[in-house]
């Protein structure tokens, strides 16, 4: 048997040098005359030991990392190629901590496989979802769905099964299924990582989902700044249209189904489910109201699924083990798993899928370790940009849909970033305004003009000039925000801000009066 | 410098490409970057031609170039760098990292180096949170931006 390498074809991988190791790696094997097979499989998401190189040998796979270029030629000569002992040396994979604690349902591949590998997919579990669902009647692929529990992962939280059903009861000549795949919240990359490192189980997913409602055609909407991701899936779709996965017999029934990839263009916006559909339809992204919902009049019109890549994306373990096996997991209304993303200033970053009701605190100090700098965590932006800012206090706070909402926050997509004690609030919720005025879409007057204004605010609050009003004056704009705007960028916009403010209150008056001597 | 193709020219080579794509569901976007990718911009010149490809107004195609972030009205420099701005990157000190890389390429934001070699932009995530501060220079990804890095990637684009 010759070896096998895998060497991440990541893009977080790639950041930190995996291509330079790769060709490293070929370099030496040429050099030794050795032949090997060389994988670029997906990330397995712990990051702080990127690249992680694995050789596959008789007592399973070993992990070596993070691997510079330099250690090659050493590897060699400890012969990693049949496991040997190396001061990279991680052992098997799904031993290391960071890994074996997790819940991979979604994530189940990634990182395992070769991610253009269709016959690697289905020895590995893929397309049992989709035998399945193919038996079934539409109805029952939905109701499924629906007693699974999933509920949107792009932020919103909507459940996925509701949203199909309603589709499936409209009546229309054609109807689409949306994969929103404009992941451009700070402090996420789930998407990029399950598009590079298992794009089959997108495919999957969507699959099921035209099954499930009779639309027949699909979009995969990417953003430009994920060039490896676009590349990735258009050979994955490439790929399954040959196998007969996608086109008019889908695995040989009667179903009909194929899909597009389609590439944004740098608009944060069109992430936002509506102006996605009008960026789509080649229009500037700017928000639609609402009703008439997506799944009514959506794309060109027509009835349309519109569902983020990761709720895409676990459907079809949910229709191989069943909607009990996944609802099984998680607390309350949360039901299922979700990949955390533990990024920015942390010790341990990447991508943690477990059930949820970790609490925040569990998330940030025990598998996070603290911060990078080694310095105290001050605050944790959760769910991305729109996304509240939570003090150490609020640590306890399970992650939960619901939870996070009580304490004025959202769980967004999933992603964390850590602050050490160096961040200034002030400065972060300015940003937060600017970054609105920066990709508002301009449609309404809250978030257009609002962020505008919320950043002149803070800026004159940062200049000390008459504090009190100014901190009236943005909560009152906020307030206009939150309920005036058309869409989550304007209306959440003031979580970030809000609760920079109210739980770092010292950092808004930046230079105290002294206090008069008595 | 280089060379602006005519408007002729430009005109002839927007169509072959609007030709090829206007069959798709909603073809405009793929199309602008199509031509983004022929032209390293969106030439003024190609407006007119897809608008009555696509039967719509010249003033709807001028929206929608406008609209996105990434469609450029001019050619850019040789190189690209994209310096994330966004929060996990903040986390990280991507300010100080701006500042450094402003300097010594002596540049802002938005602007292109007077010899062509380089345009500095803002970007609002490359999805690699995980090893913030990070940057993509034509493509290429790059993670834990450090001094050493910031070096390389000078030596790049001034080569």
């Amino acid at each position: 048997m010759i070896p096998r390498i895998y060497i991440p074809g990541d893009s977080g991988a790639l950041a930190l040098g995996a291509e330079k190791v790769a060709k490293a790696v070929r370099a030496e094997l040429a050099d030794r005359g050795i032949e090997a097979k060389i994988v670029r499989n997906g990330s397995r998401g712990a990051y702080f030991l990127e690249p992680m190189v694995e050789v596959a040998t008789d007592k399973g796979r070993i992990a070596y990392g993070p691997v510079k270029p330099s250690d090659v030629k050493s590897l060699f000569d400890s012969g990693f190629l049949t496991g040997g002992y190396h001061k990279r040396w991680l052992g098997a994979p799904d031993k290391i901590p960071f890994l074996a604690k997790q819940t991979r349902l979604t994530f189940a591949r990634c990182g395992v496989t070769d991610p253009l590998s269709l016959d690697n997919y289905k020895a590995h579990g893929g397309l049992k979802g989709l035998q399945n669902a193919v038996a079934m009647t539409p109805a029952d692929v939905v109701s499924q769905v629906t007693e699974s529990g999933l509920r949107g992962r792009g932020g919103a939280g909507f459940p996925t099964g509701i949203k199909w059903k309603t589709v499936l009861d409209t009546t229309a000549d054609r109807k689409y299924i949306v994969c929103n795949a404009d992941e451009g919240d700070s402090g996420t990359f789930a998407d990029r990582m399950i598009m590079e490192g298992d794009p089959f189980v997108l495919i999957e997913g969507m699959t099921i989902a035209g099954i499930a409602t009779g639309a027949t055609k699909g979009f995969i909407y990417i953003r430009s700044e994920y060039p490896h991701a676009v590349a990735v899936m258009q050979k994955a779709v490439e790929i399954a249209r040959k196998a007969g996965l996608l086109g008019l017999n889908v695995l040989g029934s009667p179903n009909t189904f194929d899909m597009e990839v389609r590439v944004g263009a740098g608009a944060y916006v069109c992430g936002e489910e509506t102006s996605l559909l009008d960026s789509l339809e080649g229009k500037r992204g700017q928000v639609r109201p609402k009703p008439p919902l997506p799944a009514h009049k959506g794309l060109f019109g027509k009835p349309t699924v519109i569902n983020n890549v990761i709720s895409l994306a676990s459907v079809p373990v949910i229709m191989d083990k069943g909607a009990a096996f996944y609802k099984d997991f998680g607390m309350g209304r949360s039901r299922g798993t979700i990949p955390i993303q533990i990024a920015g200033n942390v010790k341990y970053p990447g991508l943690y899928e477990a059930a949820f009701g970790m609490t925040l605190g569990e998330i940030v100090d025990d598998i996070g370790g603290g911060t990078a700098t080694g310095c105290p965590v001050k605050a944790v932006q959760v769910g991305g940009p729109l996304g509240a800012y939570f003090p150490r206090a609020l640590f306890d706070t399970p992650f939960d849909y619901e939870a996070f909402a009580a304490k004025d926050g959202l769980i967004g997509h999933a992603g964390i970033v850590v602050f050490d004690d160096s961040a200034d609030m002030l400065k972060q919720a300015r940003f937060a305004m600017e970054f609105c005025s920066i990709e508002s879409c301009g449609k309404c007057t809250p978030c257009r003009i609002g962020s505008t204004r919320g950043v002149e605010v803070l800026d004159r609050l940062a200049q000390n000039i008459e504090p009190e009003k100014q901190i009236a004056l943005v909560t009152d704009l906020c307030n206009t925000m939150k309920f005036g705007s058309l869409c989550a960028l304007g209306g959440f916009t003031p979580y970030p801000v809000m609760s920079a403010l109210n739980h770092f209150p010292d950092d808004f008056r930046p230079t105290p009066v002294a206090e008069a001597a008595e | 410098m280089t060379m602006q193709p005519a408007s002729t020219e430009i005109a002839l080579r927007t169509a072959v490409i609007v030709q090829e794509l206007k069959g798709l569901e909603g073809p405009l976007l793929p199309i602008l970057h199509g031509i983004q990718e022929e032209f390293g911009h969106v030439p003024q010149d190609a407006l007119p031609v897809i608008a009555e490809a696509l039967n719509i107004s010249k003033a709807e195609v001028h929206g929608v170039v406008t609209f996105y972030h990434d469609y450029r009205r001019h050619p850019a420099g040789r190189h690209v760098l994209k310096l994330c701005q966004a929060e996990a990157c903040q986390s990280m000190g991507s300010d100080l990292i701006a500042a450094k890389l402003k300097q010594l390429l002596g540049i802002g934001f938005h602007e292109t180096a007077r010899d062509g070699s380089v345009t500095l932009e803002p970007v609002y995530c490359l999805g690699l949170c995980a090893c913030a501060p990070s940057a993509m220079l034509d493509g290429e990804v790059i993670g834990r931006l450090n001094d050493e890095k910031l070096d390389e990637i000078i030596a790049e684009v001034r080569s």
